[in-house]
């Protein structure tokens, strides 16, 4: 992974900041004059995981574009929580498309930084899973094939939040969603075939694909930075824990992201032109129970009326990424 | 015209969307009590001088030390640092080596000549110390940089009390004591030595109080009956002894009765007189020995034998007679009438010290209870004025300890001399392993002092503990987990979804804007220190 861990500096790049290492080892947020892309008084929940995904994210890409920058915004909980309107928490130049179509209005607005010749001016466009691998996901194939210069970010939580937390293609399997309710023999999402976005990205060939979680910073501001010094269509897929939607603590969101990485349910990888390029390892395993147990979306696998079996399926999953993706270190496995 | 609705209103930014209503508990920070400060008997502020060692500021990180302690060359070496027992690191891999870093602070201030900030005005008052030991020197240290006048009367030739006539050299080299001593003469303090207060109550009559820490020096015996030709000595004279030119003869095969660290101070000093057998005689088990595990296992290294169970009953010429003993079910050891002899050149009884008293007579209202002088909370004897600490005091004997009763009772004298009472500062809350987010820190192992070869520790008095170098002391320092204490690593500023945590600058830590603090908690679920606390809103 080309991304610098520094180690032995009482905290390394473990934390946001570290007064031990140099200014230009530092992260973007640790510092004062990070753009706060996203800023007070939005209307996420109490510790909305997208919300400081979102913040993360921007901030690095607005920082390696020397604030350069046009982020366009499907619809979703991000927009609905940021832009009620007439007021708006983004300290960017921002535009909101319609559910589906975010990926093609950052094509068009890359086309016409092209023809006024303002070369400098990058452009993002982001959205939440459903209007990326569901509604949203014609218009982003679209937007790959034809390698269009934007960086699309996908905000993953895992179903329609917004809406009152149904079902999405990246809902995965036995949570509990408003429309997958924890009833009969397999409560909860069935298990079907799933849909990896990251993976799809890269069957398109397109020169960058990462996936990051909000629970490693320095390596999600990484990814940004790289993508943002590359040209062509690249995808960030970013995991963002929601406490409404999966039943956790507002204080949990960061440790569930981090437990969904060190169970190895979430690999955390980065891409070029479709080939692998680097893995961020497992660094405590935990099992999937730890990381499931937390939230109430999954409450029905465990208690009186457990499903161990689906459980064990579960960390089959788990145990295919960490095989597939080379999880562990080998001396760890 | 009449505009629809949706577009008559300007556009806003969200700051006017004051979303700090929504809260029930409100994020605070705070500084909790590190285990190591709780555990330092001379109140140390272990995490505070460990900060700025950590980003390579020896020299504050050793004026912070020594705010507390005037001592940490000796201490770096002497101490048994409880700190290190309790010191949370300890449950994540190994504790931090406070002692080693604080030998290396020591060290780096002898070398560099880094001297004491000097006091302020002078108070006017006049303090006597009797006897320059750890706790004198350290009550003398901190009332002279109080501003009050202090002159110490040592009975002895030198200064150092115990770290100078108890402690052998291999443990703590006397240059090193020097260094640090002089330091605190350096500020003013009168050191009077072979100068031996017979009789406190005429002796503090020209001084405003008074700090009484003679020390415990005179061994305790044990009645064995022994013919004239047997050598026997007592620990503490044989220590003294090593002291003086003529080192003393104790033969090739020396017994040492007793199981405190001076029985194992004594069997190693044996060893390296040239005793090819230095046998510890204790009446009990290992478990029961009330020496330090470090230093039974140090000796065992060095090939000082210990012989459990057993009891000396007589000393003839050349032998000893020992009884083995059985532990009762309190662990108490009981005679089983079972006889041995085993040969030896001579005989050292490390039994304990008591304490002098003999000073005290005639002065009213003291209590002495088991041979020691009560004290009362603020370390004043039932005397107005007269002060007293360290062995002489009801409490554990060794030099830290000794070396917080100085400071402790030097607050309290101070309070006396003007004529107000000192109330320490409520503890903070303990910062205990719990209360961390160990995710955030590096895996780093506890770096291990070079121990010396140990041939040459059976034969010389060099010491036996090397230090730390500077990479190493720094490498040290910051595997400090920063307990209960923020050390600005800015993940509260980074991890709040709102932006609602304020940084204030490097050294000014940070804030929060409660104006849009939600009070989701995620600043203090992932605080590595445990320095923010969730409080429920008063509603």
């Amino acid at each position: 992974m080309g991304f610098q861990t520094i180690k032995f500096y009482q905290t390394g790049t473990y934390t946001v900041g570290n007064r031990l290492l140099l200014p230009d080892q530092r992260s973007v947020q640790a510092g004062e004059s990070r753009s706060n892309s996203i800023n007070s008084g939005h209307r996420a929940c109490q510790g909305c995981g997208e919300a400081l995904g979102a913040r993360y994210a921007i901030d690095a890409a607005m920082a390696e574009s020397d604030n350069r920058l046009i982020a366009v915004n499907a619809t979703g909980c991000l927009e609905v929580f940021s832009t009620p309107y007439p007021e708006s928490s983004w300290q960017v130049p921002w535009i909101h498309s319609v559910f589906g179509n975010a990926p093609a209005v950052a094509t068009g607005i890359a086309a016409a930084m092209k023809v006024k010749g303002k070369k400098d001016v990058r452009v993002v466009a982001q959205g939440g899973d459903g209007g990326t691998t569901d509604i949203g996901f014609g218009c982003l194939s679209g937007m790959f094939e034809r390698n269009d210069d934007v960086l699309y970010i996908c905000y993953d939580n895992e179903a329609y939040m917004n809406t009152g937390v149904q079902r999405s293609s990246a809902t995965p399997p036995a949570a509990r969603t408003a429309t997958t309710m924890p009833v009969g023999p397999e409560p909860g999402n069935p298990f079907g075939q799933g849909k990896n976005l990251p993976e799809i990205a890269m069957a398109h060939g397109i020169p960058y694909v990462a996936t990051a979680t909000v629970a490693d910073l320095r390596d999600l501001e990484y990814k940004v930075k790289k993508a943002m010094k590359m040209h062509g269509a690249r995808y960030i897929h970013l995991f963002v824990p929601c406490p409404l939607g999966w039943g956790t603590a507002s204080s949990d969101t960061i440790r569930i992201a981090r437990l969904a990485k060190e169970s190895g349910l979430f690999p955390v990888f980065e891409a070029e032109h479709g080939e692998i390029t680097g893995v961020l390892k497992i660094r405590r395993k935990v099992g999937v129970e730890e990381y499931l147990m937390p939230q109430k979306r999954f409450a029905h696998l465990f208690g009186s009326h457990s499903h161990p079996e689906m459980v064990i399926r579960i960390q089959e999953i788990a145990d295919r990424n960490i095989r597939k993706y080379g999880l562990l270190d080998e001396e760890a496995a | 015209m009449i505009k629809p609705y949706a577009i008559t209103l300007k556009p806003g930014t969200s700051l006017s969307n004051l979303t700090g209503t929504w809260r029930t508990e409100r994020p605070v920070y705070l500084d909790r009590l590190p285990p190591c400060n709780n555990a330092c008997p001379a109140g140390e502020n272990v995490q505070g001088w460990l900060y700025h060692a950590e980003s390579g500021d020896y020299e504050q990180a050793w004026r912070v030390l020594v705010e507390e302690n005037p001592f940490p060359a000796v201490m770096g070496r002497v101490c048994y640092h409880p700190c290190e027992g309790q010191c949370n690191r300890g449950k994540l891999d190994s504790p931090v080596g406070i002692n080693s870093v604080e030998r290396f602070l020591g060290d780096e201030a002898i070398r560099r000549g880094w001297k004491f900030s000097l006091p302020p005005d002078s108070s006017g008052k006049k303090v006597l110390v009797v006897g320059a030991g750890p706790s004198g020197l350290s009550a003398a240290y901190h009332l002279a940089r109080m501003g009050h006048e202090v002159e110490i009367q040592e009975a002895g030739p030198m200064a150092g009390g115990m770290m100078r006539f108890g402690i052998p050299k291999y443990r703590l080299p006397r240059d090193v004591l020097d260094a640090e001593v002089q330091r605190i003469v350096d500020l003013g303090v009168r050191l009077r030595l072979n100068s031996r207060v017979d009789n406190i109550a005429q002796g503090m009559q020209n001084f405003d109080a008074a700090f009484l820490a003679v020390g415990a020096h005179i061994a305790k015996r044990a009645f064995i009956p022994a013919g004239d030709a047997t050598h026997v000595v007592d620990a503490v004279s044989l220590l003294r002894s090593m002291e003086g030119e003529e080192k003393p003869m104790l033969g090739r095969r020396v017994v040492v009765y007793g199981g405190g660290n001076t029985a194992i101070d004594v069997a190693r000093t044996a060893r390296r007189l040239g005793a090819t057998d230095a046998i510890i005689v204790y009446r009990r088990t290992r478990e029961k020995m009330s020496a330090h595990d470090f230093e039974i296992e140090e000796a065992l290294q060095e090939g000082v034998m210990i012989k459990w169970l057993s009891a000396i009953r007589q000393a003839g010429e050349g032998q000893l007679t020992v009884e083995k003993m059985v532990l009762d079910d309190k662990g108490m050891p009981v005679p089983t009438g079972e006889f041995e002899t085993m040969e030896a050149d001579s005989l050292v009884l490390a039994l304990g010290q008591d304490v002098d008293l003999s000073l005290l007579e005639g002065v009213p209202d003291l209590e002495i209870k088991n041979g020691v002088v009560q004290v009362s909370a603020s370390m004043m004897t039932g005397y107005p004025g007269l002060f007293a600490g360290g062995d002489m005091v009801p409490s554990e004997r060794n030099v830290t300890v000794a070396v917080g009763h100085g400071k402790k009772a030097a607050r309290h004298i101070d309070a006396y001399l003007r004529g107000t009472s000192y109330e320490p500062h409520s503890k903070h809350e303990l910062a205990d392993y719990e209360k961390l987010n160990t995710w955030y820190y590096s895996d780093a192992d506890k770096t291990v002092r070079p121990m010396l070869d140990i041939i040459r520790r059976q034969t010389s008095f060099d010491e036996v503990q090397g230090g730390l170098d500077e990479t190493t002391a720094l490498f040290e320092a910051r595997r400090c987990l920063s307990c209960g204490n923020c050390f600005e690593c800015d993940n509260c500023y980074g991890v709040c979804p709102d932006n609602a945590v304020i940084k204030l600058g490097p050294g000014k830590r940070f804030k929060f804007n409660y104006d849009y603090c939600k009070g989701c908690g995620l600043c203090a679920a992932e605080c590595p220190c445990g320095a923010i606390k969730m409080v429920p809103e008063e509603i």
